[in-house]
């Protein structure tokens, strides 16, 4: 256990990190209101530093081993990026400074920008949202105020029932009704079903591809023309880009909206839960609805477009996450399209092996060449009284991260196993056989399974606990 | 292989396997070549021959591509900035970036599997609570996108507390603050009205106490407010009280080092921008939006909530808790779309506030406030130069000049001075001429006198 830096700095003495005051003032001159004490800690440099790395000897992380989590693309984040990134000439900039300060950054969204519409068939992007969601929420906000615009009311969005749990919540907060569409024997959506539910009264046709399975919807095209006849948008989640770059163009399938996350298929890291970027790209017809500002070259010069009377407005304080750009843009600049396209070669070829070694053992219910990623399930360790979460935790004790569990929810005990292209052979063949090894142990010696992990840093949490009677902050304890 | 075009020995993409490896795998998995997995996709819908992007880079290359972009911008934290508004130029300690350089925490992900993420969430908690300490709250969140986002969700979150869909906000607020409120709870039917200000720069209370309505679920508080000009919470928060919605206090961190702390003054939630605490400028992103509420209403909040709990043998640990509010969990019912949020960004802060600590926050607040007020007795008095809403601030104040910004605010830029944010384009009632001063610990007596140069000259020049 470590003691929290409060516990280990509440009396101490911190370093000194701010020069002299060369402009003293009279303290009365000064709104000073506060009588009460902050609760930071007092703490020296060293000790400091020594409290960090003791929380970071205690967490797992790419730069450690694998990281198969399904539909989180962890992918190794590349140093370069983050040497570039930590550049004072990117991260000084204020968002308020002179257009002809910053022509090195508008240059960078503008190519960032130009890139990811060829990457994805769109016409145009926006660089605003800051992550996954917040693209989806921008990209049901263009659809929206689209409809609005041509004055239909149309209440529902029809999102498969393998979709990511943001998919609903986020057609939800703009305010319209997701509609479940269930996925067929296939796992995919089947156009009859669809049919069935789409009405003029639709909005929006939500779908992931791959989808969440890892499966391809080889419906694609009767897809997009149901919807499309019915009037309605085609939203791509674009969560799983790992698997298409250079292979298929969303926008030229008839992909009317769709987001990427930099900080999955680009490569950027996740930093525990950010910052990341979930750029949104639209066909022509929804370009007037991205928020403002995008940035446009005029000449030899970059500057900021202020957009069209439609645009559904803003949705970040300034113009994203600028400094995630930089590490994806120089991802792209390093692998290009030849590159690009062996990321998501290799990120099938990886996906299909490691189903073909994981399926040996565990139940995959959608067999057949699989994308990116693919879901297994431990559904057959149940009669040793073994769930997926004892194989997850179990996978800890063998020193790898566990896939995705539980998710996507049609699959009984899903493991969602994405292992992404930068991993190599060796890496497979050993999480393969700690999967094969968990699954004898299942039968042989169930309680090993039920106890772990023993050898993290902490044993099986007590999440129940934790939610009936949440601590949140940290008090001293007299 | 089609499809597969490497020379063996070199590669652009961070692929690790080889040529042979490839054919090995194939072989297991019992196709003869990529296109047999490629299948499902139907070849009408592949890309015929290659994107159109740049040729691939080595990474000598991809420097050099990037310290020619470099070159075309002229950084504010390099140049005597006073550019704030949200985004200002503190100093950061070297632990900060130290800290934020470790794998072990930038390419970690999301701490679904609590036993191999303590340090993540351990380091959450601890942000949690130093927000808690800083605004006197009892729950902080692990953070939202920025401080924008963070005030549009908190008025969702007030509005479905009190199932009502009225908010009160003051007019002064930036146009793009109000771009992203009217964004977001443009498809929840929620009517934002906005409370004008005064000639001193402050909330018209007169104004508040008319709109405020049984039907108002929200009432904006941003203290200092935009203009710098602190605002008198207590009375704004009695009048809120009384009416009975709740009170949304949007406030800038570094300003709670002095002034009264939030729940002090009874507010229920507390949203703000934590750029201050740590992070780089960034041309605006990434930044850290931060939200604390009481306790009674954790369970109408947004995002990640990280607990102190215990494992099966009672260690103490740490865990991702009220999970049922999420999305992944309650999908279309849940308090919000949000899922990544801003992680590095909070350990950001957590690791600034503890390395300046107690005594070094409140010296960057005090500084910040006393080098204010220094600039302000400097060129106060200056031909042509007026300050509106007088010395009532904290680190910021509004300047009108003899000249129109714009031509101010260029002539000081050639001489390496970042002088303001332009204030007439969102509010015209301000004229053509007013600009928007900042000043952090950063800044020297020297920086302070050649603003005041420049002042001169431009007014000494009519």
């Amino acid at each position: 256990m470590t003691g929290t830096i409060f516990d280990k700095g509440l009396h101490g003495r911190s370093g000194k990190y701010i020069p002299e005051n060369d402009c003293p003032v009279d303290e009365a001159l000064l709104p000073i209101q506060r009588k009460s004490s902050l609760g930071l800690p007092r703490i020296a440099e060293q000790g400091v530093i020594r409290h960090y790395m003791e929380l970071a000897s205690k967490n797992y992380h790419i730069d450690k081993g694998i990281y198969p989590l399904g539909s989180c693309t962890m992918k190794y984040n590349p140093v370069v990026n983050e040497e570039i990134a930590r550049d004072n000439s990117f991260c000084g900039l204020h968002p308020a400074q002179d257009e002809a300060d910053v022509q090195g950054a508008l240059e960078l969204i503008f190519n960032l920008q130009e890139a990811l519409c060829e990457i994805c068939g769109m016409d145009s992007f926006t660089l605003q949202p800051a992550a996954g969601a917040h693209g989806e929420l921008t990209g049901i906000m263009i659809a929206r105020d689209y409809f609005r615009e041509r004055g239909e009311d149309r209440k529902f969005v029809i999102v498969p029932d393998s979709a990511h749990g943001t998919n609903p919540a986020s057609v939800s907060t703009c305010g319209f009704t997701p509609v479940t569409l269930k996925s067929d024997e296939r796992g995919m959506i089947n156009p009859a079903d669809l049919k069935e539910i789409i009405s003029s009264e639709t909005a929006v046709l939500m779908l992931t591809l791959p989808n969440t399975l890892g499966l391809f919807e080889r419906d694609i095209g009767k897809i997009v023309k149901i919807a499309h006849d019915a009037g309605v948008l085609i939203y791509m989640d674009g969560a799983n880009m790992n698997a298409l770059m250079g292979i298929v163009q969303p926008g030229k399938i008839g992909i009317d909206i769709m987001h990427l996350n930099l900080h999955k298929t680009f490569s950027t890291p996740h930093g525990g839960g950010g910052p990341g970027s979930g750029p949104v790209g639209v066909r022509e017809h929804l370009s007037a609805f991205l928020p403002i500002p995008g940035v446009v070259k005029k000449m030899d010069n970059f500057e900021f477009s202020w957009g069209s009377e439609k645009s559904i407005g803003k949705v970040h304080s300034y113009f994203g996450n600028f400094n995630v750009f930089v590490k994806a843009y120089a991802y792209i600049c390093r692998l290009g399209a030849e590159g690009l396209r062996e990321v998501s070669e290799n990120a099938i070829i990886n996906a299909n092996y490691l189903m073909e070694l994981v399926g040996r053992f565990y139940d995959v219910k959608y067999p057949g060449p699989c994308m990116h990623e693919f879901v297994a399930s431990a559904v057959n360790l149940k009669e040793h009284g073994v769930s997926t979460l004892d194989v997850a935790k179990r996978l800890l004790d063998y020193g790898v991260h566990a896939p995705t569990v539980y998710f996507p929810l049609i699959v009984k005990e899903a493991l969602m196993i994405e292992p992404v292209e930068t991993e190599k052979k060796e890496t497979l063949d050993s999480f393969a056989e700690i999967m094969e090894k968990i699954s004898y142990e299942a039968a042989n010696n169930p309680d090993l399974l039920h106890e772990a992990p023993v050898s993290t840093p902490v044993r099986r949490l007590d999440e129940a606990y934790a939610a009936r009677n949440p601590d949140f902050r940290w008090h001293e304890r007299k | 292989m089609r499809g597969i075009r490497i020379k063996e020995g070199q590669q652009m993409s961070y692929i690790q396997n080889t040529n042979q490896d490839r054919k090995e795998m194939l072989k297991t998995i019992g196709v003869s070549s990529l296109d047999e997995l490629l299948e499902p996709v139907s070849s009408e819908f592949r890309v015929k021959g290659k994107l159109k992007l740049p040729e691939p880079m080595s990474e000598a290359e991809v420097v050099g591509r990037f310290e020619r972009l470099a070159a075309g911008n002229n950084p504010a934290s390099s140049m005597k900035s006073f550019l704030g508004g949200g985004i200002y130029d503190h100093i950061i300690p070297a632990t900060v970036r130290y800290v934020l350089s470790r794998s072990e925490f930038y390419t970690s992900y999301t701490p679904y599997q609590a036993e191999v993420s303590q340090g993540t969430l351990q380091s959450i908690y601890e942000y949690q609570s130093m927000i808690c300490g800083l605004t006197s709250m009892e729950v902080a969140n692990a953070s939202l996108y920025d401080g924008a986002t963070a005030l549009a969700e908190s008025i969702l979150m007030a509005c479905s507390i009190k199932r009502k869909n009225k908010a009160l906000v003051p007019a002064a607020i930036p146009k793009r603050m109000k771009d992203v409120l009217r964004t977001y709870v443009a498809g929840k039917n929620i009517i934002i009205e906005y409370i004008p200000f005064t000639e001193e720069g402050t909330l018209d209370v007169k104004e508040l106490k008319e709109k405020l309505d049984s039907e108002t679920a929200a009432v904006v508080l941003v203290q200092p407010n935009y203009f710098g000009v602190i605002e008198e919470a207590e009375e704004i928060s009695a009048i809120v009280r009384e009416s009975g919605a709740l009170l949304i206090s949007y406030v800038d961190p570094v300003s709670l080092a002095v002034l009264t702390p939030p729940g002090e003054y009874d507010s229920d939630i507390v949203v703000g921008e934590g750029q201050s605490l740590g992070l780089p400028q960034s041309f605006g992103g990434p930044l850290l939006g931060f939200i604390a509420t009481k306790r009674e209403f954790v369970r109408k909040s947004p995002g990640r909530l990280v607990s102190e709990t215990v494992d099966i043998i009672g260690n103490k640990s740490y865990v991702m808790t009220l999970q049922t509010r999420e999305q992944h969990i309650r999908r279309a019912n849940a308090t919000s779309n949000i899922c990544t949020n801003e992680g590095l960004c909070a350990l950001a802060a957590a690791v600034y506030l503890t390395t300046v600590g107690e005594d070094g926050f409140r010296e960057v607040a005090l500084q910040s406030a006393a080098k204010a007020r220094t600039l302000y007795n400097m060129i106060s008095g200056l031909p042509g130069c007026s300050i509106p809403f007088g010395d009532n601030f904290f680190q910021e104040f509004v300047l009108k000049l003899p000249v129109p910004a714009d031509e101010f605010l260029n002539e000081a830029r050639k001489r390496g001075v970042l002088a303001g944010i332009s204030l007439g384009e969102d509010f015209p009632g301000l004229g053509d001429s007013a600009v928007l001063v900042a000043v952090t610990e950063k800044r020297s007596r020297e920086d302070l006198q050649l603003y005041r140069d420049i002042v001169l000259r431009i007014g000494g020049g009519k």
